[in-house]
C-alpha cells in the first residue's frame, strides 16, 4: 500500500498552549488574591473592581474556560490529528476558534470586574458573550466533525468519542442554561425563575464539570497516558464501558447540588441515585488509567510526566468518590455551603485538570520543538511543590468545613444554638483560610517553575510548525457488517447523534417535569413581585457578587431555622421564589444566609454595615462597599427592567413601567427619611438605598401571609 | 406540601419505567458487545495512540541540564 505524506498542524496547538500557560498564571493569581481577601479583607482594596464578589467569578471563569479550556483545545487538536491521521479540517476555522476564544476570555476579564454578570455560577457571562461562546463552540464543532469525516482511520479511538460527547453536550448545556431576556446591552434576566432556574443552572453547572472538565480530559488521558507510558491502554473494552456509562449517568446527577432545598424531593432523589452510580464508571476509568502503567511503575519514579499523570488520575478517582459521597443527603447536610465543597472542587481542578495539563505540556513541548525537556529536576521540583500545594489547599479546607458546619449545628443545653453569631464560626476557621492561601501560593510557584522550564526547552529546540507523517490512505470499506458498535465507530455522525440522545434522555426526564410543575409549585398568595427600588437593589446584589458568600436558601433543619428565622420559624419554600429571575440560592456560606434577613436589622444597621462591616461586626471579613454611597441608581433602565421581567412572566401590569420610577422615588424617600432620623445623610438616588430596600424585603412576604391568616 | 407534585403529572409512573428500560437495555447490549468483541480488533484499537506515522515521536529523554 502506498503511503501518503501529510502534515499535522502544530502551530495551532502551540497557540493554545501559550494561552493556557498565560491564563493559568493569571487565573491562579486571581484565585490567590481572592483567598487572601478571605482572611485579610484589606486586600479588597476598597475598590469595586477588585472586591471578592467580583473577582471570585473572574477566578473561576479564568481557570475553567481560559486555563483548562485552552489546554483542552491544545490536547484535542494535537491528539485528534494523530488519531485520525488527518490535519485539522480547516486551518482558518482553527484560527477563528483560537482568536474567538481568546476574545471571549478578554470580554470576561473586562465585564466580570465591572460587575456585569448573570450571577449563575460558571455561566456568569452576559448575553452578548453567551452568543459569542455559542458561535465559537460551533466553529470548534465543525472543525472537529470535519476532521473526523476526512480521517484516514476507519475506526475512531475512544478519545475521539469523549471529544464528540464534549462538543455535543456543552453546546446543549450552554444554550439551555443561557435563555435570558436582555434588558440592556450587558444586562439580562434569566428566562427561568426560582426552583426551575436553580434546577437548570445546576443541571448545567454539574455537567459543565462533567463535560468541560472531565470528558475532554478523559480523552486526553486515553491518548497521552499510553503515549507517555509507551504502552497501550490497559483495557480498551473497559474504556468503551467507561465512555457510555459515564455520559449516560453524569447528565442526571445535577440535582445533588440542591439537596434539602425547595427543589421537589423526587428530583433530589434522582440526583442522589445517579451520583452514587457514577462511582462505577469513574473508578473504572481511573483504574484503566493506572493499570496502563502496569510494568512501567519503575519509570514513574524517574519520569515527571508520568508522575503528574498518576497523581492526576488518582485525584480523578478521589474526587469522583468524594462527589457521590457528598451527594448522600446525610453527608450533604453537614458539608453543603461549607469549605469542604471548595476543597472538593480544588482536588478536581488542581489535581485532575491541572496535573494532567502539566503532564501533557511536559510531554508534548519537547516533541513539538524536536528536543528534550530542559530540566527534569525542575519538572520534579514542580511536581513536589504542586503536590504539596494541593495538600495544603485541601486539608485545611476539609477541616475548616467540618469545624464550621458542626459549629453551625451545635445546640447548647438550654436548647438554643451554641454559636448564635455566625461570625464566630467564620473567625474560628481563619487560620485554615491562611493555610489554604499558602497551598495556592505553592501550587502557583510550581506553575512559574514549569513556565521557565518549558520556555528553556523550546529555546533549545526548533519548532516544527507542520509535522510530517507518512500514513496509509483509508481503505474502502467493502464489508458493511460487523458488530453494531463496530459500525458505530465508522459512522461519526450517527455516533454523535447517539451520544446526543444519551445525554438528552437524562436532561429531558430531569427538566421537563420541573417545567410542567410550574402550576404545581405551591403558590403563596402573599408573595408579590419586587418593587422597582428592590429590583435595582437586587441587581446591585447580583453585580457585587453577594451570592458568592451568602445563600438565600434556609434548609429545613432545626439549626438553620433557629439561626436564620428564630421568630417566624420558617425554612425556605419553593413558592417564595416564583419572581426570582435569576434565583440567588447560592452554594457557599462564607457569611450567613440572607433569605430571612428582611426586617431583622434596622435600615441604619445595613447603612453602616455596608460601609464599615469590620466595625459594625467586629472581626467581619466582609469587604466594604463605599462606592454604593456615591453611585446613583440607574433609573433610566427601570422601564426596560419591568418590561423584560414581564416578558419572562412576572405579573407587572401593562403600563407600570411608566410609573415605576415614581414608586421607586417614594420608597427611596421613605428609607432616606428613616435614616435621617438616626442622623445618617444620603441621597435618595444612592445605590445603597436600593440595596437596603432589597435586603429588607428578603423573605418577608411569607410573614405577611401569616398575618393575614391570623386575622 | 410537595406531595402533590408527582401525582400532578400525567402518567407519571411511566417516566421512571421508560428511563430504566432504556438504561437497562442499552447497558446489557453494550456489555454483551464489549465482552464478545473480536480480540484482534480490540488490540488494534488500543494501539492507535502509538501509531501516528510521525518520525518525531521518539521516546525523548530529558536533557538534565
Amino acid at each position: 500500500m502506498e503511503l501518503e505524506k501529510i502534515h499535522y498542524d502544530n502551530k495551532i496547538v502551540k497557540a493554545f498552549i501559550i494561552a493556557t500557560v498565560i491564563f493559568g498564571i493569571v487565573g491562579m493569581s486571581v484565585g490567590l488574591l481572592a483567598a487572601i481577601q478571605l482572611f485579610y479583607p484589606v486586600a479588597n482594596f476598597d475598590l469595586q473592581y477588585t472586591s471578592f464578589g467580583r473577582i471570585r467569578p473572574l477566578h473561576t471563569n479564568a481557570v475553567i474556560f481560559a486555563f483548562v479550556g485552552n489546554a483542552m483545545f491544545a490536547g484535542v487538536y494535537y491528539s485528534m490529528q494523530r488519531l485520525l491521521k488527518a490535519r485539522m479540517f480547516n486551518d482558518s476555522l482553527s484560527w477563528i476558534h483560537f482568536w474567538g476564544w481568546q476574545l471571549i476570555i478578554l470580554a470576561a476579564a473586562i465585564t466580570l470586574p465591572l460587575g456585569l454578570t448573570t450571577s449563575k455560577e460558571y455561566a456568569e457571562l452576559e448575553w452578548p458573550v453567551d452568543i459569542a461562546i455559542a458561535l465559537i463552540w460551533v466553529v470548534f464543532g465543525i472543525n472537529m466533525i470535519g476532521t473526523i469525516i476526512k480521517r484516514r482511520e476507519q475506526h475512531m479511538y475512544v478519545a475521539i468519542w469523549f471529544y464528540i460527547a464534549t462538543f455535543v453536550t456543552v453546546a446543549v448545556l450552554h444554550i439551555v442554561n443561557s435563555f435570558e431576556m436582555p434588558v440592556t446591552l450587558f444586562k439580562s434576566y434569566s428566562a427561568y425563575a426560582g426552583v426551575q432556574d436553580a434546577l437548570v443552572q445546576w443541571w448545567y453547572g454539574h455537567n459543565a464539570v462533567a463535560f468541560f472538565l472531565t470528558t475532554p480530559f478523559l480523552g486526553i488521558m486515553y491518548y497521552f497516558l499510553p503515549k507517555a507510558a509507551n504502552r497501550p491502554v490497559y483495557s480498551y473494552r473497559l474504556s468503551i464501558i467507561h465512555f457510555w456509562s459515564l455520559i449516560f449517568i453524569y447528565i442526571w446527577a445535577g440535582p445533588h447540588h440542591l439537596l434539602y432545598t425547595a427543589l421537589p424531593d423526587w428530583a433530589q432523589s434522582l440526583g442522589v441515585v445517579f451520583s452514587i452510580m457514577l462511582i462505577a464508571p469513574s473508578w473504572g476509568g481511573m483504574l484503566n488509567g493506572l493499570f496502563t502503567l502496569r510494568g512501567a511503575w519503575d519509570r514513574v519514579r524517574e519520569d515527571a510526566v508520568l508522575k503528574f499523570m498518576v497523581v492526576a488520575v488518582t485525584a480523578y478517582g478521589m474526587a469522583t468518590l468524594e462527589g457521590p459521597l457528598l451527594s448522600l443527603k446525610n453527608v450533604n447536610a453537614i458539608t453543603h455551603y461549607t469549605d469542604w465543597i471548595v476543597a472538593h472542587v480544588h482536588v478536581g481542578g488542581l489535581g485532575w485538570n491541572g496535573f494532567l495539563i502539566f503532564g501533557m505540556l511536559y510531554w508534548v513541548i519537547p516533541r513539538m520543538w524536536n528536543t528534550k525537556l530542559y530540566s527534569s529536576k525542575l519538572a520534579n521540583l514542580h511536581f513536589w511543590i504542586g503536590t504539596l500545594g494541593i495538600v495544603f489547599y485541601a486539608l485545611p479546607m476539609y477541616i475548616g468545613g467540618v469545624v464550621q458546619s458542626l459549629m453551625w449545628k451545635e445546640f447548647a443545653a438550654d436548647g438554643f444554638l451554641k454559636y448564635q453569631n455566625f461570625l464566630e464560626t467564620t473567625t474560628q476557621i481563619l487560620p485554615m483560610y491562611m493555610l489554604r492561601a499558602t497551598g495556592g501560593a505553592l501550587y502557583l510557584t510550581g506553575v512559574f517553575i514549569m513556565t521557565y522550564n518549558l520556555i528553556k526547552t523550546a529555546a533549545t529546540g526548533k519548532f516544527i510548525a507542520n509535522e510530517e507523517a507518512e500514513v496509509a490512505p483509508m481503505a474502502k470499506v467493502t464489508s458493511t457488517g460487523g458488530y453494531w458498535h463496530h459500525i458505530l465507530e465508522r459512522k461519526p455522525i450517527l455516533f454523535t447523534t447517539l451520544a446526543l440522545v444519551a445525554i438528552l434522555i437524562g436532561g429531558i426526564i430531569e427538566l421537563v417535569p420541573t417545567f410542567l410543575i410550574k402550576s404545581n409549585i405551591p403558590t403563596i398568595a402573599s408573595v408579590k413581585p419586587y418593587t422597582p427600588l428592590e429590583l435595582h437593589g437586587r441587581d446591585i446584589y447580583i453585580r457585587e457578587g453577594c451570592v458568592g458568600c451568602h445563600s438565600q436558601m434556609i434548609r429545613p433543619f432545626r439549626s438553620e431555622v433557629q439561626r436564620y428565622d428564630p421568630k417566624g420559624g420558617e425554612y425556605s419554600k419553593a413558592g417564595e421564589y416564583v419572581y426570582d429571575h435569576p434565583f440567588l440560592w447560592g452554594s457557599k456560606r462564607t457569611g450567613p444566609d440572607l433569605h430571612r434577613t428582611g426586617g431583622k436589622y434596622a435600615d441604619s444597621w445595613h447603612f453602616r454595615h455596608m460601609l464599615t462591616p469590620g466595625e459594625v461586626s467586629t472581626g467581619s471579613i466582609m469587604p466594604a462597599y463605599p462606592w454604593l454611597y456615591e453611585q446613583q441608581i440607574n433609573k433610566d433602565i427601570t422601564a426596560s427592567m419591568i418590561n423584560a421581567l414581564r416578558t419572562v412572566g412576572v405579573p407587572y401590569e401593562e403600563g407600570y413601567e411608566d410609573r415605576a420610577n415614581e414608586d421607586l422615588d417614594k420608597q427611596a424617600n421613605r428609607i432616606v427619611e428613616g435614616l435621617q432620623l438616626e442622623g445618617l445623610e444620603t441621597s435618595s438616588d444612592a445605590e445603597i438605598v436600593a440595596l437596603i430596600a432589597y435586603l429588607q424585603r428578603l423573605g418577608t412576604d411569607i410573614k405577611l401571609e401569616k398575618v393575614a391568616t391570623n386575622q | 406540601m410537595y406531595k402533590n407534585i408527582l401525582p400532578g403529572i400525567d402518567h407519571v409512573a411511566i417516566w421512571p419505567l421508560i428511563s430504566f428500560g432504556i438504561f437497562f437495555v442499552f447497558f446489557i447490549v453494550l456489555l454483551w458487545w464489549v465482552f464478545t468483541a473480536d480480540k484482534a480488533f480490540i488490540n488494534e484499537m488500543s494501539q492507535k495512540p502509538l501509531q501516528d506515522g510521525s518520525e518525531l515521536n521518539h521516546d525523548a529523554e530529558p536533557l538534565n541540564l
